[in-house]
């Protein structure tokens, strides 16, 4: 994943400090981490006892916690997109694949599924979703925006419609097992979070330890050479899409089971921009090319910090989105070699200048 | 068209460096009124930007531009067409989607009230495609037109009333014996009405067809200028291909004539693609160096990618062992034991973002299939055993291979080739922008191989490397296989006259 960070530590015994601050300042992935530093240290200055860590209820609590928590399909779904986007694709359609996941279990559940079978649904629609993205993307070779856009536009309609098939008045139902595997716990920790670490790591396994990644990230960077090299680039590219929607469909599965209610009109609302937006800040390119795993559930944590931030700090709401595109253009700039270079040049001038 | 008449362009000691290298040196060229002048050269010789410099594309760094006699500066495209002087470049720059008024008369339409008169403008385009003898719904999308069709209407936006020189930078390239004979009367019709014609083209058969003066360019510098009748082909060729080097030559001596008796590894009986090249028959043996010579857009990539599996075949069919191949695509030839390097590096060989350990495996990767990566210690290796065998300049295999020198990343195009362990490898253009030290070390390499069993097709534009290296050499002209010739019959001068198509 993070390959830059591991190889590099051992190359920097001889330097002098201000060569190594200057090789650390030009590594695109320490950013995110100072992002998240800072906006949890101001949380710590601000709010005193941001950082304690309680047992409620046999539950851990607390902010740090909380972030977690709450990033969790954010950062499911934007696992998704880093793996598509290293293709030199995107998929917009992650949000509606929840509201039809979400759809599709208050149905079961009110037709009578066992609820292990339910969830066992879900995740099909999910893989289903991503069949039909992967087709129109890989197959019939539409640009993967305009593709993707269909199931974005339509996906809702299809959940508020799935929702119609038992009369749809009160789409909410009761499944301890799915409710557990949302909002409950395995020891002190919350089961979604010890899932995502699961998720995470079967993820990991399946793309890095396999000649998978390999083949993701040779289709994004040069497409015309990964077939001259013998890469079957629509099989690479559809797997892309089914990894993508099936991760989009665990989310669907933990936002539902949360609210106990399928909504397809705001379940899981914009969660594509917030999961294209987490990919670049951990250092993807949507030209494609390269998948940060590791760094893109960074990328999560900056946003989902951020939000906490804004609500724990009390300002209003209304706040929350602009100054989360503040935070989100400081780090994207910082990334960038060329603004780099501009703010050196403009420090260095008013050192000067003195 | 005497020389007692004012030329209509005239360039005197034009000199143009791109950074450390040097385009143009010093080169003339005269254009007189109502002739077609037919400027031919190899890749990088100076064509383009001697067009670019007329054109105003580029500027010269030295030398003159005269218009009928007198000096002038042309600052722009737009300044070269006030100048009438009107270029039609190789790949048709317009937009299918428009209408074919639109596209002639794109970006000068004719104005009423600051607004497109689009009354006018049909009419202009009618009366353009007219003067070419060209009557077709100017109201139809181009797209719904063929590409000589495309190519015609191109022209036709290029000809306004004033034009005095046009330039056609191949024109003939993706056009088929009947179209090319359409476009020509064109030509000629043009050249009646005493419009000065640049004419650029790969097929020397055409250029012996349309053009009255031939000039020759090779690496930037003037090699030669004569009327058509006074430059034969053999004299032409060699020109373009210039008799440099003969210490390679001696190196072929040395290797001398073998023979093949087992049966070849590879059959192509009768494979063909139209418009691409025409059906050809070749046999290649375990040990044995195939050269593919010809000029530029003879057929060397074509040749090498139909067998390769690129592009697929209209006709015939190909052997492996001698068994018919049905399904050839890239990834089953690699898995036969068939290995590519593509002359286009950027476009098709690497993958910039990737590290050149990553680049290096690729192929080796794609033939054990996606379960079974190979581990780290192996990756480790092998890039290590690759860098130092081709002598790979980088500090490390995690460097992306885009921070790499041109040269340096032919390599890794190369070592990927042969990390993937190939009975046969085609290489086009294997030492492309390849330093001397280096293109040696290439070369030993491949020798090497070949004595191991490695069956090799080279498709090279540099003859030298072509008579270094090769058993048998296959001759191409026009997207023809002309001939092959064996063991001391290999020298520059029959390969020369083959492609010259002297008896």
């Amino acid at each position: 994943m993070t390959q830059e960070s591991t190889t590099t530590t051992a190359a920097v015994a001889g330097p002098s400090m201000g060569q190594r601050l200057r090789w650390l300042v030009a590594q695109r992935a320490l950013w995110p981490f100072v992002a998240l530093a800072l906006i949890l240290a101001i949380n710590g200055i601000v709010s005193p006892g941001f950082f304690n860590v309680r047992i409620v209820e046999g539950r851990l609590f607390g902010n740090v916690i909380d972030i977690l928590y709450r990033g969790m399909p954010t950062a499911m779904v934007a696992l998704g997109m880093a793996i598509v986007i290293g293709t030199r694709g995107i998929d917009l359609s992650v949000g509606a694949i929840i509201a039809i996941c979400g759809a599709m279990i208050a149905w079961r559940i009110q037709a009578g599924d066992p609820h292990w079978v339910v969830l066992l649904i879900a995740l099909a629609t999910g893989l289903l979703c991503g069949l039909w993205n992967g087709f129109l993307v890989a197959i019939l070779g539409i640009q993967p925006i305009i593709a993707t856009l269909i199931l974005m536009t339509s996906g809702r309609g299809i959940g508020l419609m799935i929702n119609l098939i038992y009369g749809g008045t009160n789409p909410s139902f009761e499944s301890p097992f799915l409710q557990w595997l949302s909002v409950g716990r395995i020891g002190l920790v919350p089961t979604r979070i010890v899932m995502g670490v699961i998720v995470f790591l079967a993820l990991w396994t399946f793309i890095r330890r396999t000649a998978l990644g390999l083949f993701l990230e040779a289709v994004g960077s040069n497409p015309a050479a990964a077939d001259l090299t013998g890469i079957n680039s629509r099989i690479v590219k559809y797997a892309a899409y089914l990894l993508c929607a099936l991760l989009a469909a665990w989310a669907g599965v933990i936002v539902t089971a949360d609210t106990h209610t399928s909504d397809p009109v705001s379940q899981g609302l914009f969660v594509e921009l917030d999961a294209i937006l987490a990919v670049v800040i951990g250092g993807g390119s949507l030209a494609g090319g390269r998948i940060y795993l590791a760094m893109t559930v960074v990328g999560v944590l900056v946003i989902q910090a951020l939000t906490t931030t804004i609500l724990t700090s009390g300002l209003p709401p209304e706040y929350n989105l602009v100054v989360k595109a503040c935070v989100v253009l400081a780090v994207l700039l910082l990334q960038s070699e060329n603004a780099r270079a501009a703010i050196w040049i403009f420090f260095a001038r008013g050192r000067s200048a003195k | 068209m005497t020389e007692t008449t004012t030329p209509r362009v005239e360039l005197t000691g034009i000199t143009k460096s791109f950074a450390a290298m040097r385009a143009l040196d010093h080169v003339d060229f005269k254009l007189y009124p109502g002739e077609v002048h037919a400027l031919l050269g190899e890749n990088g010789a100076g064509k383009s930007t001697l067009i670019k410099i007329m054109t105003g594309a580029v500027a010269a760094d030295e030398g003159e531009v005269r218009l009928d006699g007198a000096p002038v500066v042309i600052r722009s495209p737009g300044d070269a067409r006030e100048h009438g002087i009107s270029t039609v470049y190789q790949e048709v720059n317009l937009v299918p989607t428009m209408s074919v008024a639109k596209n002639v008369t794109l970006g000068r339409e004719p104005r009423k009230f600051g607004l497109v008169n689009w009354r006018a403008a049909r009419e202009r385009a009618r009366s353009r495609l007219a003067r070419l003898g060209l009557d077709i719904n100017v109201d139809a999308l181009l797209g719904t037109y063929s590409v000589a069709i495309q190519q015609l209407i191109a022209i036709a936006r290029a000809l306004e009333d004033d034009t005095r020189v046009l330039v056609l930078d191949e024109p003939t390239a993706s056009l088929d014996a009947n179209e090319t004979k359409t476009l020509f009367d064109i030509v000629r019709d043009l050249k009646a009405q005493g419009i000065a014609i640049v004419f650029i083209s790969h097929f020397l058969d055409q250029v012996y067809e349309i053009a009255d003066r031939i000039t020759v360019l090779r690496n930037g510098k003037l090699v030669g200028t004569a009327p058509t009748a006074e430059m034969p082909s053999m004299r032409l060729v060699s020109l373009m291909l210039g008799r440099e080097l003969q210490s390679v030559e001696q190196h072929r001596t040395a290797t001398g004539t073998r023979t093949f008796a087992d049966a070849p590894i590879l059959v192509a009986a009768g494979l063909g693609r139209r418009r691409s090249i025409a059906p050809f028959d070749l046999s290649l043996h375990a040990g044995e160096v195939i050269g593919l010579a010809g000029l530029l857009g003879s057929g060397r990539t074509e040749t090498a990618k139909l067998i390769f599996g690129v592009s697929r075949p209209d006709t015939g069919e190909l052997k492996l062992d001698g068994v018919t191949v049905s399904v050839h695509s890239p990834r089953q030839s690699i898995r036969r034991g068939i290995a590519f390097c593509p002359e286009d590096r950027k476009a098709e060989g690497l993958f910039l973002d990737l590290t050149v350990r990553e680049n290096i495996m690729m192929a080796l990767q794609t033939k054990r299939g996606w379960l079974s990566q190979l581990t780290f210690d192996e990756r480790e290796r092998i890039a290590r055993e690759m860098i130092k065998a081709l002598a790979i300049a980088t500090p490390d295999a995690d460097k992306p291979v885009g921070q790499l020198s041109g040269g340096n990343q032919q390599k890794v195009v190369l070592a990927r080739a042969l990390v993937s362990q190939p009975r046969i490898l085609v290489l086009d253009e294997p030492t492309r922008g390849i330093d001397v030290g280096a293109h040696a070390d290439v070369v030993t390499l491949i020798r090497r191989l070949c004595t191991e069993g490695l069956a090799l097709l080279v498709a090279s534009s540099e003859l030298d490397e072509i008579v270094a290296v090769s058993d048998r050499v296959a001759v191409l002209r026009d997207r023809k296989k002309v001939g092959e010739i064996v063991g001391d019959e290999i020298t520059r001068d029959n390969i020369i006259q083959m492609i010259a198509g002297a008896p």
